[in-house]
């Protein structure tokens, strides 16, 4: 087997003396989908922030297709191929739909390039290329995030909790997106608080339960466990 | 109609030079959170080297102008983001406001240092041989090459900048990262080089507003630095974040200013407005301002100098009246006298105390409270304790009145506006001839207690002696007592504040108040040490190195008061009359406040830490109240409600949110961090 | 009538919209619980209740009167007290101090003029961090500096506490104590408003609980109500193939294009250019 486009080992993280990250280990073999699932103060976002590079861990190890990456700054992670997007907002609000394309060629794709993908798959943007970012509903906001992660063909999509604050038919096209991501052969983690919607596109689910992944397996077998630590036992 | 246009024509000259200079500060503003109050000093700094390049040197004009403008200011920029300014963005106001004062202070001392003064002349930039600008008659009245070039230049730098930031990628980056800086490094974009390209141009705007102004203003230290407060005012139009109102606003700045030359009268009581058409424009833009919101989630818990406990204060105080009097005895009247300015300099450092130690506010005025209380006093000729309170009563209702009408705004709007306000004293109270009376020498009497007036120079000195100890006593007390904790809760945490029923848009204003009324106190006082006082004691530019100082010596603490006013008050001893040495003086200050101003507990920590290192080793068992400080807050030995942080390091970085221990390095204040995401590494490095 | 009401309040940031047309109440003597999944709006819910947020529209109702325009602090004089999700302690004072400054500002010029003798200690010992009583607020753990704000609001005699997360970082000892403060609480008359994500102390101390999602109530009952809900179910762990009953009704929150798409406000335009 080649090597996993991400593993993580024994991960730890805090702020200040309040420890987040308690030693997470995580592999995703690469061209897989992973859904990372669990409560609210689980870790989550913490975790995502260590792999982008955003905050730096106390311990362990990061590897990017194999390369230890532990604590390299996000914009260089950026450049090797990681696509991160994070939870919230996602695009520069203040910026056209068209500026926020033209910075995604950071990642080594030309601005042409990112234009004409993005236009393609989502002919709305199109429409509103002057349209202030900020200014669109949230779900075309996450279109736009999305098209950095379809045009630059990135190593491997980390996406944050994507369905936050938005009403689930959207979250439903959005995810019809990371599908058709995931069918053109690139890897995914995805952070997300709604556990079904993320598992209907995953090949593998991991949950996260004080600040440690507490069970991995497939989609299915996860579900129950999921229900028990959300709803406390009540689902 | 011809007035009219011979007014306009250097009304739209000087709008435009300050629309040049004033979007190179919005530009730095927007893209790394650093309000540079030195942009003006930079403009000065770069016009001297563009006169010394084509005047000194003799090299061509468009040479220098290409060096200036393409070379040295950019390179400046670049430099100045990477070792001062990074990082900045996020530490609180007081301290990257402080910061850039004494970039301010260090340019006009490096000015003075490397350019002693004397005549310069810098010809207009299509001079003749003579010197003199060419002109085209417009009408009646004619406009110059340099208006011209100057309008023009305006126009190349909207359109420049609308290119930059509208079509190229750097430029998108730019604004990207006003947005968002985190979600730029996720795109793979470097807001480190964002920020640094932004300084650049930001230096080069301001190195070019000045070289077009100097053919008119002069070739001055203090004349080019101050008219940044134009640009400021152009700036808050913009509200800081708008380039085409900073425009408008620089337009009408120059325009207003202009008329107010052509149709004020010079013998009408509204002559005096002119002078003070741009403070009081910035004023009027930031009373305009939006409400502030409270935040939620911001950094608290700073470490301040322990407070000492009643006995130690009063014993420490008996100990410094003593030294004091043993110092002042032998003394010539002169030396005495530079021995009651320091008291009034540490007094009104003891102000700073109050408002920038505990309650996290910048003053940029203090100097000018002290002036109110000082007038006061002479002009209520009543020379006794009645006189002096109601003198220190009047600085309160002033220092109260001035954070009324920007109640609702704080950090950095606050401190403008506190700039704002010395300059309108200045050029419309103190002097004018009612004020401090013509040549500026108004009779002030010595102070008498019940009838018997302290005549000698040195019992006088004494006297201010225990009405300082009595004040740091009185302020320790404060910061011990209900005020005090209120003090510190609405520095750690505004909103908690509200959400628990305090008003603090009142308690604000009490705060200034207070504090104005120490500043007067001292002014006070000094007037009847001095006899005669003028407008010149108590110049608005002279607040900013007493702010650096009191910022260097530690803000926080009464020692740092009293070290501070002794050090300011040597500042004209140790530069004499040679310009050049008090242009190093400067110089040093500013840029000691550059690198200390992240630590507000300053110099006074050394002693602090010295103080404890000697006691824990050499004298733990001799029971000794040493007096090792001259001062009321000798540290104590006894447990103080201040924590050491970090097993008694008191170096700490103390703004973090997070007690993380730091290494011991001086002044490694770091960076402050908000409650929110993490900085990433890069943020943290150009501190040390 | 209600302690409090929440009457048709929408908040508007730029284009997103974080409370949509929330309405609810909270009763004197009852804890309320609003749960619901991250970004659903309550924390902002939380700061149009305190006055620290402007609502775009709606209004808030206190004790029968109108106090949508009313500042913080005299929200706060009439008995509001909240916490806060992001921690708002005053770092640089100790736990005790923390206490006494709200106690200083709860009895205003008097607070001043005369320090408060009431039994700070008490208080720290009835939310059990007594121990902690002498230390730098900024040094003790998230879970004890929670609570240490509940004793900063309780040092007020508030009759609305509005708890934001109040529980995380405690343990299970701990919020075992916390809910029985709780109810000790309500018992006193109190009205508790709580966002909590720890369902079991939500479903344990809760006598009702609103669930909120995309800015609207979406569900109101007690505890074995909500837990039976489906729409709660599908608010926390979005919809799958197999919820057919719902796909085929879904809530009126999906129901029409309008509330899928979030209203467009022209955000400003003006930054930089």
């Amino acid at each position: 087997m080649s090597v996993p486009i991400l593993e993580l080992v024994d991960v730890t993280a805090a702020y200040g003396r309040i420890e987040v990250l308690r030693g997470v280990n995580l592999s995703i073999p690469r061209g897989a989908v992973m859904a990372l699932l669990g409560p609210n103060g689980a870790g989550k976002s913490t975790l995502v922030k260590v792999i982008s590079g955003q905050k730096e861990s106390t311990g362990g190890d990061v590897h990017l297709g194999g390369v230890n990456v532990r604590n390299a700054d996000p914009e260089e992670l950026a450049r090797l191929g990681l696509c991160t997007v994070p939870e919230g907002r996602s695009v520069f609000p203040n910026l056209t739909v068209e500026e926020n394309l033209s910075l995604m060629s950071y990642a080594g794709v030309s601005a042409e390039a990112v234009l004409e993908t993005a236009y393609a798959y989502f002919p709305r943007l199109a429409e509103r290329r002057r349209q202030l970012a900020g200014t669109m509903s949230g779900g075309e906001q996450q279109m736009l995030a999305m098209s950095r992660a379809l045009a630059s063909d990135p190593a491997l999509l980390l996406l944050d909790e994507l369905s936050m604050g938005l009403a689930p038919l959207i979250v439903d096209e959005l995810y019809d997106t990371v599908q058709q991501i995931a069918e053109s052969g690139v890897s995914i983690l995805c952070i997300e608080q709604f556990a079904r919607t993320a598992l209907r596109v995953s090949d593998y689910a991991a949950v996260m339960s004080g600040g440690r992944v507490v069970a991995t397996g497939e989609p299915d077998e996860v579900l129950e466990t999921m229900s028990d630590v959300i709803l406390g036992g009540a689902a | 109609m011809d007035t009219f246009i011979a007014y306009l024509i250097p009304g739209i000259f000087s709008g435009a030079a300050y629309a040049i200079a004033a979007s190179g500060l919005v530009l730095t503003y927007t893209t790394t959170r650093v309000f540079n109050i030195a942009h003006g000093a930079f403009g000065m700094v770069m016009s001297f080297i563009f006169w010394d390049f084509s005047q000194k040197q003799g090299l061509p004009v468009w040479l220098s102008l290409i060096l200036v403008l393409g070379i040295v200011a950019p390179l400046t920029g670049f430099l100045i983001q990477r070792f001062i300014a990074r990082g900045l963005g996020e530490a609180p106001v007081s301290v990257s406001l402080v910061v850039t004062v004494g970039l301010f202070v260090g340019l006009i001392g490096a000015a003075q240092a490397i350019w002693p003064p004397e005549p310069r002349f810098v010809p207009p930039l299509l001079a003749d041989e003579m010197g003199n600008d060419k002109s085209f008659p417009v009408g009646e009245t004619v406009v110059t090459a340099q208006q011209l070039i100057t309008v023009l230049a305006s126009i190349g730098v909207a359109v420049g900048l609308y290119l930059l930031l509208t079509r190229t990628r750097i430029g998108t980056a730019m604004r990207a990262s006003v947005d968002n800086p985190e979600l730029l490094k996720l795109y793979g974009g470097k807001p480190e080089t964002v920020a640094a390209l932004s300084w650049a141009i930001g230096i080069s705007l301001a190195a070019l507003g000045g070289i077009l102004l100097v053919p008119v203003v002069g070739l001055d230290y203090y004349q080019l630095t101050l008219l940044v407060i134009n640009a400021y005012a152009a700036a808050m139009v913009g509200r800081l974040k708008n380039l085409p109102l900073t425009f408008v606003g620089a337009m009408g700045l120059g325009i207003a200013d202009s008329f107010a030359l052509g149709y004020i009268p010079t013998d009408s009581v509204f002559a005096d407005i002119r002078p003070v058409i741009p403070p009081l424009f910035l004023f009027a833009a930031l009373v305009l301002l939006p409400q502030a919101q409270l935040r939620i989630g911001q950094v608290k818990g700073i470490v301040s100098a322990p407070v000492p406990s009643v006995p130690r204060m009063v014993v420490s105080g008996g100990v410094f009246l003593v030294v004091l009097l043993a110092v002042v005895s032998p003394m010539s009247e002169a030396r005495l006298l530079l021995v009651g300015t320091a008291a009034t300099y540490a007094m009104v450092m003891l102000s700073l105390v109050l408002l920038t130690g505990y309650g996290g506010h910048v003053s940029l005025a203090q100097l000018t409270f002290a002036g109110v209380g000082a007038l006061a006093y002479a002009k209520l000729d009543s020379p006794n304790l009645y006189g002096l309170l109601m003198s220190a009563l009047i600085a309160v209702a002033v220092g109260a009145l001035v954070a009324l009408p920007v109640l609702r705004l704080t950090g950095l709007y606050l401190a403008l506006s506190t700039l704002a306000f010395g300059v309108l004293m200045d050029k419309v109270v103190f002097q004018n001839e009612r004020a401090f009376g013509f040549g500026g020498a108004l009779e002030a009497q010595r102070l008498s207690f019940f009838g018997n007036t302290v005549e000698t120079t040195q019992a006088y000195v004494m006297v201010m002696g225990v009405f300082f100890v009595l004040v740091a006593i009185g302020i320790l007390m404060l910061r011990r007592g209900v005020l005090g904790r209120l003090l510190v809760a609405m520095r750690d945490s505004p909103a908690a504040c509200g959400t628990l029923g305090l008003d603090l848009r009142w308690a604000r204003v009490g705060l200034f108040g207070l504090s104005a009324g120490v500043a007067g106190l001292a002014g006070a006082l000094f007037a009847g040490l001095r006899g005669t006082i003028g407008a010149a004691d108590f110049q608005y530019f002279n607040s900013l190195p007493l702010l650096l100082l009191a910022v260097v010596f530690g803000v926080t603490s009464v020692t740092g008061a009293t070290l501070g006013g002794i050090g300011l008050m040597l500042l004209p001893v140790l530069s004499g009359s040679n310009p050049i040495a008090g242009g190093i003086v400067f110089l040093i200050i500013g840029f000691g406040a550059v690198f200390a101003g992240r630590d507000p507990n300053g110099l006074a920590n050394l002693l602090f830490r010295l103080g404890r290192v000697l006691q824990a080793r050499v004298l733990d068992r001799i029971d000794l109240n040493l007096p090792q400080l001259p001062s009321t807050t000798a540290f104590s030995r006894t447990k103080t409600p201040t924590r050491e942080v970090s097993g008694g390091e008191l170096f700490d970085d103390g703004y973090d949110e997070e007690p993380v221990p730091v290494g011991a390095g001086a002044a490694s204040g770091g960076v402050a961090e908000p409650a929110g995401p993490p900085l990433a590494p890069t943020d943290q490095k150009g501190v040390q | 009538m209600a302690l409090l009401e929440v009457d048709d309040v929408v908040v508007q940031f730029g284009g997103v919209t974080a409370v949509n047309h929330a309405t609810f109440e909270a009763e004197a003597g009852r804890v309320t619980g609003l749960i619901g999944p991250n970004g659903a709006g309550k924390t902002t819910c939380f700061n149009v209740i305190s006055g620290l947020q402007r609502p775009t529209k709606g209004k808030v109702r206190f004790n029968g009167k109108t106090v949508t325009s009313v500042p913080v602090h005299r929200r706060s004089k009439r008995g509001m007290g909240r916490t806060f999700q992001r921690l708002e302690a005053f770092g640089s004072l100790s736990v005790r101090e923390n206490v006494r400054v709200a106690l200083d500002i709860h009895r205003g010029i008097a607070g001043v003029v005369k320090p408060a003798k009431a039994d700070i200690d008490g208080l720290l010992e009835r939310v059990g961090i007594r121990a902690y009583a002498d230390e730098r607020a900024d040094s003790i753990p998230t879970g004890t500096a929670r609570l240490l704000e509940l004793a900063r609001c309780l040092a007020g005699d508030p009759r609305l506490l509005l708890l934001d997360e109040p529980s995380s970082g405690l343990d299970e000892t701990e919020t075992d104590a916390f809910g029985d403060l709780l109810r000790d609480l309500a018992a006193e008359g109190r009205g508790i408003l709580m966002v909590e994500h720890d369902m079991d102390l939500v479903m344990g101390v809760c006598d009702t609980i609103r669930v909120l999602d995309f800015g609207e109530v979406i569900a109101v009952g007690d505890p074995a109500a909500i837990r039976a809900d489906k729409r709660v179910q599908q608010a926390y762990l979005g919809y799958s193939d197999d919820d057919e009953d719902d796909v085929a009704h879904p809530p009126e929150a999906g129901a029409t294009d309008e509330t899928l798409v979030i209203p467009v406000v022209p955000a400003n335009q003006g930054a930089t250019t």
